[in-house]
């Protein structure tokens, strides 16, 4: 089922983003577990503060620690940890890591100053949650005891924001040149334009959020950071081929040889069932023809595009399983 | 970080109420009514109900002004606002007062007009800044890296810009009479909260104690400075920077006259918030996530006793109004895939589309009716989701039949 290789080998990050409302949470959760699938260890992680995976999971919400989140049943496949990354919380162990702040350390959060740097201080923030990101990144065996992981999904802040986000040292231009916050930056950007990371956008067949994905592509591109793929989600079922679409918008479509075909299985179809049927696939065939038209739009792009489909009954953990067992085999992981 | 320690505010029991229909056209007529916010997480079409709202209560004979944050390039066009300029333009092609049904229009004398206009964040904070400050004061804050970075890219200052705006707008209307009603829409934030949150923010960012530490030695010798403020100044420097604490010094200095000023407006623009004349309009989509923003926002408004107009939900699947359950048109759908001939294969599909429509109008509905049992006084309509966005006035004008149930909609 699965291609035997994903289209991001050398990625070790994957940054995963959206405009509000096309799913960037889901999707994330599912490269992860395809991630997992393929052997890989994974760390997912957020950093809006807003608990979503969690919830998407189930489980109760996940502190600033990385916790183990699924659990490989399968041979071969690897587990997937998670991290909900708090810009406080990331100060302050940066802060005991890399200065021996001591007394002055818990002043800091006395004086006000770590709520002024986390959420006042224009982008260091920003910093502060790439950082911790970038840390889990470059463990190696020299770090004695902590986990590596083979790949890193990051559920980053929606497209509007991205370039900005993942810009850190140029957000930080205006206000630090120098010092260890803007060497901290530098650092980080080192990683986040390399061949390391790939930025994926999630987007839905809609004219506003096809608008923005293009907007955020060219923003990426501005801003030197690697653009992965786009995946489109949310798409309608395809079970009428194109013959069938057409016949419904010109409304050509033989409604008796319908009614008989509903009869042939069992459904007593009369005029109104019949007409609503019909209706509801003229209405289909509609949409159909306006998310071709954004589809084009996408191709593009000229980056690789997948498409996961719209789960009518929702998404819950059987759901994220299916999502990520079609990442692997559309080769996002 | 939200945090979400408010207590959750509900009914208890469930009462099994039916739930009431919000009526969006005795919201607009009344004269009272002064300001509305629409309100609501990304990506819920709040900027497009915003829209459809003024643009609806204007030719119903209101004089109107809409304030929208970021709205998509059509939409803005359709209301002929595509540069930002932060300027109240006139929107064309608005029927003034020409859907007024009979008795309807309350406003009473002249007809409805529409204008429009994009918040230019930073533009905003340098007017507030430039009316605040002596000409020479001002350049000296406009020109500080910190203030430029503050005002054009810190998390919440659109939201506080915002609400500066709007408190503009309404002093304005009620000095030259040129609005009597004001739509606001508010930043595309991931949590509804955000907006009623950031001007808090940021007062308590200016009135905290670090801020007072950094005005210290611009006011008193320096041997006053504790050494509590050492040991604080040393480990910013170290972290940030040194030049960093300069700037920031340097515009605390300039800006402490005003921060008086500041605090008084967050302060009135909020107050203004709770009055009598405005509305709240909770936007949701019938998905888990905006719901959820929806509830928690419609409780933080009762707690912060602001007026709650309603909940709009847009994008509902429309129920087909046939008697075929999901399940009967699954089993006919596996009956008829591995058909060959035409008319089978479509009725598969078809069956199918129906099937997968019925289970989504199902869990929303389940989604709505949840709410609903927490949210018992919250009046409610529904929109269908449209198959294409916004591109002009009519797009809004049927947005705005719906809301307001009109039935040739």
């Amino acid at each position: 089922m699965a291609p035997a290789s994903s289209d991001f080998p050398e990625v070790q990050l994957h940054v995963v983003t959206g405009k509000g409302g096309t799913g960037k949470s889901t999707v994330a959760a599912g490269l992860a577990l395809a991630h997992a699938s393929r052997g890989k260890t994974v760390l997912l992680c957020e950093v809006e503060g807003r608990q979503g995976i969690a919830q998407m999971f189930d489980v109760s919400p996940l502190p600033y620690e990385e916790r183990l989140l699924a659990k490989a049943t399968e041979h071969g496949a690897g587990d997937v940890y998670a991290l909900a990354v708090d810009a406080e919380a990331a100060l302050l162990e940066y802060l005991s890591m890399y200065y021996r702040l001591g007394r002055a350390g818990k002043a800091l959060d006395r004086f006000g100053v770590i709520d002024f740097a986390t959420t006042i201080a224009p982008g260091v923030r920003d910093v502060l949650l790439t950082g911790k990101v970038y840390e889990a990144a470059q463990r190696n065996s020299r770090n004695k005891g902590a986990r590596q992981y083979d790949a890193i999904v990051l559920d980053a802040p929606p497209t509007g924001r991205i370039a900005q986000f993942l810009n850190v040292n140029s957000e930080l231009a205006g206000l630090a040149r120098m010092g260890p916050i803007k060497a901290q930056a530098d650092t980080v950007m080192t990683l986040l334009r390399s061949p390391r990371t790939a930025v994926h956008l999630v987007t839905v067949l809609e004219e506003m959020p096809v608008q923005e994905t293009i907007d955020g592509v060219r923003e990426l591109r501005e801003a030197g950071l690697p653009v992965g793929g786009v995946v489109v989600n949310l798409v309608r079922p395809q079970d009428l081929d194109a013959e069938a679409r057409a016949a419904l918008l010109e409304g050509t479509v033989d409604e008796s040889a319908l009614a008989k075909a509903l009869a042939s299985a069992g459904i007593d179809a009369d005029k109104a069932l019949v007409h609503s049927l019909v209706a509801e696939g003229r209405d289909h065939a509609e949409r159909r023809q306006l998310e071709d038209s954004q589809r084009a739009l996408v191709e593009k792009i000229g980056v690789p595009t997948y498409e996961l489909a719209k789960l009518a009954g929702g998404v819950d953990l059987g759901g994220l399983y299916e999502l990520a067992e079609s990442l692997c085999a559309q080769g996002l992981a | 970080m939200p945090t979400r320690s408010n207590p959750r505010v509900g009914p208890m029991t469930a009462s099994h109420e039916p739930t009431r229909l919000l009526d969006v056209d005795a919201l607009l007529d009344d004269p009272k009514r002064r300001i509305i916010v629409c309100c609501g997480s990304g990506g819920v079409g709040k900027t497009t109900t915003a829209a459809s709202l003024a643009l609806r209560a204007a030719e119903r004979g209101r004089k109107v002004v809409v304030l929208t944050i970021d709205p998509a390039r059509r939409l803005a066009q359709s209301m002929g606002i595509e540069a930002l300029d932060n300027t109240p333009r006139p929107v064309p092609g608005v029927s003034a007062g020409s859907t007024t049904s009979g008795g309807g229009s309350t406003t009473g004398g002249g007809a409805g007009s529409l204008d429009a206009m994009m918040l230019d964040m930073k533009r905003t904070f340098d007017e507030v800044v430039e009316s605040q400050a002596s000409p020479e004061k001002a350049r000296q804050i406009l020109n500080n890296p910190f203030y430029i970075a503050v005002s054009s890219s810190f998390a919440g200052t659109q939201e506080y810009m915002a609400m500066e705006k709007l408190g503009q707008l309404d002093k304005d209307a009620r000095a030259s009479g040129r609005w009597d009603l004001i739509v606001v829409d508010t930043p595309p934030s991931r949590s509804a909260l955000d907006f009623l949150d950031a001007p808090e923010r940021l007062s308590s960012f200016l009135d905290g104690k670090f801020m007072r530490l950094l005005l210290a030695p611009a006011r008193g010798p320096a041997r006053l400075m504790t050494a509590g403020f050492n040991m604080v100044t040393k480990a910013v420097t170290t972290i940030i920077g040194g030049q960093v604490l300069s700037d920031m010094q340097a515009f605390v200095s300039a800006f402490d006259t005003l921060f008086g000023g500041f605090r008084q407006r967050a302060q009135r623009t909020f107050e203004l918030l709770q009055a009598d004349g405005t509305s709240f309009l909770v936007v949701a989509a019938p998905e888990p996530d905006a719901l959820r923003e929806a509830a928690y926002f419609v409780e933080r408004l009762s707690a912060e006793n602001m007026p709650l107009a309603g909940l709009v939900v847009n994008r509902a699947s429309v129920d087909p109004e046939v008697e075929l359950s999901e399940a009967a048109a699954m089993s006919g759908y596996e009956k008829l895939r591995d058909s060959s001939d035409d008319a089978s294969r479509m009725a598969a599909g078809l069956l199918r589309l129906h099937a997968d429509r019925k289970l989504l109008v199902e869990r929303e509905t389940r989604l709505r009716s949840r709410f609903a049992t927490a949210h018992p006084h919250v009046a409610t309509v529904v929109l269908p989701a449209l198959p294409t966005d916004v591109h002009d006035l009519d797009g809004l004008r049927r947005i705005g039949a719906l809301l307001g149930g009109d039935d040739a909609a």
